[in-house]
């Protein structure tokens, strides 16, 4: 029940149209557009798609061997770097990273090899009769990852790899974070967040406790007692606040509440749906909300910017999606006011027109209202500093709200590491999350055995 | 527009485009389709003697590049499988409705004079314009002691060809085999047997791959396979080659050539008849896209001759024989190297790992503050091998610029680095 929005009607399409709308939003390759695609590939040396992944895939490789109709071993090339290659394959703004760098994206060559949906291909179509990963004999150290998204399961894959017992300690029910929670319906299709994790699962030695929230019944100081090392990967919990008055009105709510509801939905055709709305916002979970509300049935989205186009953090690729779902993007407007009607329910929201002066962002006199029964806030999630309350965790450093860490993960706290959105490295990506975890395996084990050596 | 009507041996054709003795001239049917399409000749598949070939099934497998085009087709199938006199019969037929076009009728039968004497009048009497002697079939038949057994024995082929121009008054065609060592050899010989002109090359033996499931190579006839022959445009570099070898030598200097192996555009035609040949013959590329693909052969040749002032083939067929020579006669002064046009370039790194792994260390790659490379020519190293060109995916981004060493021409034969230099 997303409580905020308990006062507006459900869908009133029939719930076979609303499934089909949140069916797989890029298709899978068949084998012979594999084939076919994977032919374009160059095979570049010290290709300039693998310095784009954050993840480190050695793509021209995982490619060649689909063109070589060894698709078993390109899923292998592709998780041994990236254990969740499959969700990377369907989340990650390729248009932003691997596909930009494709040296057939130049203006020259037409368009960029399909990287993504080619190692879709590869991860779906591998058919691994068992795990792929061996674990190295078991070392009787035993590590602490806090939260189960991208980041902490990745670390607990690697970290397990080498022979380490780790347990992983998730507030939610389930496991995957935002690949759980966060990531637009027709993004991930067919539970695969919950398939993809029970595949990371199997290599053994990993054990999920649920409902352990850091801050509420666990504490870094126990867990840093208790095990041989900690790796937090608590992503961004809290959603940032506009600061006006009546923030907490009916029909007035965080974008990722809402998106949470739905990911966890059976039937689209229960959830809450907006005639009009109006999503604030410029990034893709903005993107994802607009568009998902459309596909709701939504008449009437908005999606309003208080900069323009171009400083969007949603990629071109994600405003055309937008775009095509007939989502209005309104740019240069700063929420002003939240409407109530007389029950004291959202009705729509008061803008001040924005604009430029001298590089500054100037609010201006001119206002204007949007009719509205639900307004979605995405403009950005904040660490959640209620986790780091026990003395130790206290005592981790910050930097810009976020922890601290240097490049080999390692917080501030010596036998602690971080990874993931709650870090101050990096993009906030799912990819970069997988390539933090992983990092911090691999230094988490360095520092490990380097002890056992000492011994 | 350029004229593209030929004579060849004595045989007149409206254009230089041939089908050759293979399954697309197998009878009246595919025959008269061609001509309809635009064909300048064809030569009708082989006729043996009765009782008539017995094929098997199947019969094709290919070789393929990376994106599932044909490079090549491999094929075991034998001499028509029609009889004797049905031939004829519609050879008879299709020469009387087709008369401006060139018909070649393809024989083999056993290394026998008799044999030869008692086909040659038959095939005569239809009114086709010649005969080509099939002493190339590289499969089935040569274990019979025909095809590719006579075309590997310098003697039969002058002796068949003999027997030919004896009991034949039509121009003989000696169809030439490409598994041999010296095609001059076998050229030389039906020269000396009075044949009006060679063609080549036959199809070249061949496996083109292997069933890993299954064991068995390609194709396969139930869970057996056999050495079949090669075609298709893999095989044009080695027909160029053997057809320039003949051009060249100077004991069957005049000998017309006629052109086959790999043909599939009007750019290859050009280069075969750049290198002596007066008409070629195509079959792969027909058997893959249809009759049609004459078409833009015929309108692209004679747009090339147009552009270069060519008025009909005999203004440049051979004219790239003379700059054909022997490496001796190279001039060992002459330098090229590697110019990366920056504009063009894409950053595949292609050239750099090429060079860097397997040749002369000559193209560094210089990592940009942003991430990216640039690809540069190191001038002195580089010795102008072409493998950094081959390997480059974008047309014309690497140039082999002309480099002007100062030095005279010197061939290897002049030079005193050679121990046996000419010093006269």
């Amino acid at each position: 029940m997303i409580q905020p929005l308990s006062h507006l009607p459900h869908s009133q399409e029939d719930p076979a149209t609303l499934a089909a709308r949140f069916s797989d939003l890029a298709p899978p390759l068949n084998a012979r557009q594999a084939h076919l695609e994977a032919s374009r590939c160059l095979y570049c040396y010290d290709a300039p798609c693998v310095n784009a992944c954050p993840s480190e895939i050695d793509i021209p490789s995982f490619i060649r061997n689909i063109h070589q109709d060894n698709v078993q071993g390109a899923a292998q090339k592709i998780l041994s770097a990236n254990i969740l290659g499959g969700s990377c394959a369907r989340v990650c703004p390729t248009e932003v990273l691997c596909q930009q760098a494709c040296v057939r994206n130049n203006a020259h060559e037409c368009a960029p090899v399909l990287i993504g949906s080619l190692q879709r291909y590869a991860v779906d179509n591998a058919h691994f009769s068992g795990h792929p990963f061996q674990r190295a004999a078991t070392t009787g150290k035993r590590i602490a990852v806090v939260g189960a998204g991208p980041a902490g399961l990745s670390c607990a894959h690697r970290s397990a790899m080498h022979g380490h017992d780790v347990v992983i300690f998730e507030a939610r029910d389930k496991a995957g974070g935002l690949n759980e929670y966060g990531i637009a319906k027709y993004k991930l299709v067919d539970d695969y967040a919950q398939r993809e994790l029970d595949f990371l699962l199997g290599i053994g030695g990993i054990e999920i406790r649920h409902g352990q929230r850091l801050g509420e019944n666990l504490s870094l100081s126990d867990l840093h007692q208790q095990f041989d090392a900690v790796f937090l990967g608590l992503g961004l919990a809290a959603s940032k606040q506009l600061g006006l008055s009546d923030e907490q009105a009916p029909g007035l709510l965080a974008a990722t509440e809402y998106i949470r509801e739905l990911r966890q939905a059976d039937d689209l055709s229960q959830l809450p749906v907006a005639d009009r709305c109006i999503v604030l916002g410029a990034g893709n979970t903005a993107i994802d909300m607009a568009v998902q509300m459309a596909r709701l049935g939504a008449r009437d989205v908005n999606l309003v910017y208080r900069r323009g186009l171009e400083d969007m953090g949603a990629t071109l690729h994600e405003q055309d999606i937008a775009k095509a779902n007939q989502v209005r993007l309104l740019t240069w407007a700063q929420p002003q006011q939240v409407l109530l009607d007389d029950a004291g329910h959202v009705c729509g929201m008061r803008f001040s027109r924005t604009h430029l002066e001298n590089g500054r962002l100037v609010i201006g006199a001119e206002t204007f209202d949007l009719p509205a029964d639900a307004i979605f806030k995405a403009i950005g999630q904040a660490f959640d500093d209620s986790a780091l309350v026990d003395p130790l965790a206290r005592e981790l450093k910050r930097q810009d709200g976020r922890i601290l860490v240097d490049e080999h993960l390692r917080t501030s706290v010596p036998g602690v590491y971080a990874g993931g959105d709650c870090t101050s490295l990096d993009q906030d990506l799912t990819v970069q999350a997988v390539q933090h975890g992983k990092l911090a395996a691999e230094a988490i084990n360095a520092q490990l055995m380097l002890n056992v050596e000492a011994a | 527009m350029a004229d593209l009507s030929i004579v060849f041996a004595g045989i007149k054709a409206p254009n230089p485009f041939w089908l050759a003795s293979a399954p697309p001239t197998d009878k009246a049917y595919n025959v008269v389709r061609a001509f309809e399409a635009g064909w300048g000749g064809v030569v009708w598949k082989t006729l043996g003697e009765d009782p008539a070939a017995v094929n098997v099934s199947s019969r094709y497998s290919a070789h393929y590049g990376a994106n599932r085009e044909v490079l090549g087709i491999n094929n075991i199938e034998l001499i028509t499988d029609r009889s004797l006199e049905i031939n004829l019969r519609e050879i008879t037929q299709v020469k009387k409705d087709w008369p401006d076009r060139a018909l070649i009728v393809s024989l083999m039968v056993p290394c026998v004079e008799e044999s030869w004497k008692n086909i040659l009048p038959l095939v005569e009497a239809t009114g086709a314009d010649g005969i080509e002697l099939n002493f190339g079939c590289p499969h089935g038949m040569p274990e019979r002691g025909m095809g590719a057994a006579v075309g590997q024995v310098p003697e039969y082929v002058e002796q068949v060809t003999r027997w030919c121009k004896t009991y034949c008054s039509l121009p003989v065609i000696v169809k030439l085999t490409p598994n041999i060592t010296d095609i001059r050899v076998a050229a030389r010989a039906a020269h000396r047997g009075g044949a009006d002109a060679v063609s080549l090359i036959n199809t070249i033996n061949s496996i083109t791959s292997v069933d890993l499931d299954r064991m068995v190579a390609l194709p396969s006839v139930g869970s057996q396979s056999t050495h079949g022959g090669y075609c298709g445009s893999a095989v044009k570099p080695i027909a160029l080659n053997m057809v320039a070898e003949i051009a060249r030598d100077p004991q069957t200097r005049g000998l017309p050539i006629c052109g086959i192996g790999g043909i599939g555009s009007w750019r290859d035609a050009a280069e075969f008849i750049a290198l002596g040949s007066g008409a070629v013959q195509v079959c792969t590329a027909a058997m893959l896209h249809g009759f049609r693909i004459v078409e833009e052969m015929k309108d692209g040749l004679s747009r090339w001759m147009d552009s270069q002032g060519h008025a009909n083939l005999q203004a440049f067929s051979g004219r790239a024989v003379g700059n054909t020579t022997d490496w001796k006669y190279l001039d060992i002064n002459y330098q090229v190297i590697a110019k990366i046009d920056q504009e063009a370039c894409i950053g595949c790194g292609r050239c750099h790992i090429a060079c860097e792994d397997t040749s002369h260390q000559a193209i560094a790659s210089l990592k940009q503050a942003d991430g990216t490379h640039v690809y540069e020519v190191i001038d002195d190293e580089c010795v102008g091998c072409n493998l950094c060109q081959i390997t480059c995916p974008v047309q014309d981004c690497i140039e082999m610029v002309t480099v002007d060493t100062g030095k005279p021409f010197l061939d290897w034969n002049h030079d005193p680095r050679n121990p046996y230099h000419v010093t006269a």
